[in-house]
């Protein structure tokens, strides 16, 4: 617990000290659903009804963007083989570093996303359906990502190969969590959209740092 | 038993002999299961002669999952017991399954235009195979992007085994949610619901499908194997050449 703690206060330091990473997946995350009104027409009987899921679709992508640097620096400079020989178990070196990973991003996504729901023209209730998905989903972006940051360690092309691996196992979260906001927004109650959302929520915790950590270690031996 | 077939000349060994068996079987069947389903099958009341399409459609997508499960299995005897074999047989097998799940999507599609009226419908059974013939790439494209092909392979060896939730999703699709594809008719603990004329030409190609599997795994874990030895040998050439 206390190793936990000191893994998220350094990464924490070391992404306030020097990283833009964060600040460049959000600003991603603003400009790339901004551009779909200018694609698909500005009507706003229809932004309402794709708004959700646009929004959803960019959160992916713009998780994805620093989840390459997630063990790579530490990698390069040979902090991480100090790290795996400290008395912290791997596992709990991954679940610190995806937990300080959403607090870099996915915060920032998710204090984001109520205002994207307003250029998109959502009603109330959506920006809150949008609002409690991300808090629930955003943290098994973090926590999945991390298998794919670990495993794709030392490899050509780390980033395409990380999104080939990555996007195929967000696509559960995006369904329950578009699904939720589109429920919102016809009407219909969301709480199962969300309840399985807290179940990936709950699973990844689970089991997500358990197979970084395998992944980790095949890198490092 | 196991650890028997870690000498890879051993295997080798082994693989030759059964090979010319497995292929020859693998061609009788075919033969057979062909003549069956195009000629010696009636066609179906409802769906009339597309049903023959059934008989590439459903084999092919039997052997995508059990081609994943035996990554799987393999993966975990490679992490496990870190046996030299079990990485080679993932290697190999990864095309093949990519191969059997791109059949199933296209031969599903094919069918699914005449009877359904679309190529395609965003249900929870072709998007489960979707994924899973992402995920058969995302194997194939991490095991080569490494340098050290070791750590290429325990990487997909990982990833095969966080990508196995998959197979119970498409496995139970059809039953958990409501689609346009249909519930199984054949895997069911009652009596199959497909008539035994319909049957036969199905598994003739179900077990010609999976003898083939086991030809294409023998030719490819061996030209592996030999590319290994090949490369040992160069090397090893090489640097008598550079010591004399």
């Amino acid at each position: 617990m206390i190793g936990l703690a000191l893994i998220v206060r350094r990464e924490l330091k070391l992404a306030f000290r020097g990283g833009t990473d964060a600040v460049i997946a959000v600003v991603f995350f603003v400009l790339a659903a901004v551009l779909f009104p200018f694609g698909v027409g500005t009507d706003p009987q229809m932004l309402p009804r794709i708004g959700g899921g646009i929004i959803w679709v960019v959160a992916l992508l713009a998780a994805m963007l620093s989840l390459e640097r997630m063990f790579a620096s530490d990698h390069e400079d040979g902090s991480l083989d100090l790290l795996y020989l400290s008395p912290v178990p791997l596992g709990t070196l991954a679940l610190g570093k995806a937990l300080a990973h959403w607090l870099t991003t996915g915060i920032l996504l998710l204090i984001a996303a109520p205002v994207l729901a307003l250029l998109y023209n959502l009603p109330g209730t959506a920006i809150g359906a949008l609002a409690a998905s991300m808090l629930l989903g955003t943290p098994v972006l973090s926590l999945v990502g991390g298998i794919g940051a670990a495993l794709t360690l030392g490899a050509r092309r780390g980033g395409v190969l990380l999104a080939l691996l990555i996007l195929p196992l967000y696509i559960p979260v995006l369904i329950f969590g578009a699904g939720a906001i589109d429920g919102a927004v016809a009407g219909r109650p969301i709480g199962p959209q969300l309840m399985v959302l807290g179940g990936f929520l709950l699973a990844a915790l689970a089991l997500a740092p358990w197979a970084t950590a395998a992944a980790l270690r095949q890198a490092i031996e | 038993m196991f650890h028997r077939f870690a000498n890879p000349a051993r295997f080798s060994r082994i693989a030759s002999a059964v090979l010319p068996w497995s292929a020859a079987i693998t061609v009788i069947l075919f033969a057979a299961g062909i003549w069956f389903a195009l000629f010696a099958s009636p066609a179906d009341y409802q769906q009339g002669q597309t049903v023959r399409i059934m008989y590439v459609h459903v084999p092919s997508a039997w052997m995508a999952m059990a081609c994943y499960t035996f990554i799987a299995v393999m993966s975990v005897i490679a992490l496990v017991w870190k046996h030299p074999l079990a990485d080679i047989a993932a290697k190999a097998a990864a095309p093949l399954g990519a191969a059997f799940t791109i059949i199933v999507l296209v031969t599903g599609s094919l069918w699914g235009k005449p009877t359904w009226g679309t190529w395609w419908v965003w249900d929870a059974r072709l998007t489960s195979v979707l994924v899973l013939f992402f995920l058969y790439l995302g194997h194939i494209a991490l095991t080569h992007a490494f340098d050290n092909p070791q750590r290429g392979a325990r990487a997909a060896a990982v990833l095969a085994l966080v990508g196995f939730v998959n197979i119970p999703i498409i496995k139970f699709s059809v039953d958990w949610w409501n689609t346009l594809h249909q519930p199984a008719s054949l895997t069911r603990l009652d009596t199959p619901a497909i008539d035994s004329s319909m049957l036969t030409p199905l598994l003739l190609m179900a077990f010609a499908f999976m003898l083939y599997f086991v030809t294409m795994l023998l030719v490819r874990m061996r030209a592996d194997l030999n590319a290994a030895r090949t490369r040992a040998l160069r090397l090893s050439a090489a640097e008598r050449a550079t010591a004399s």
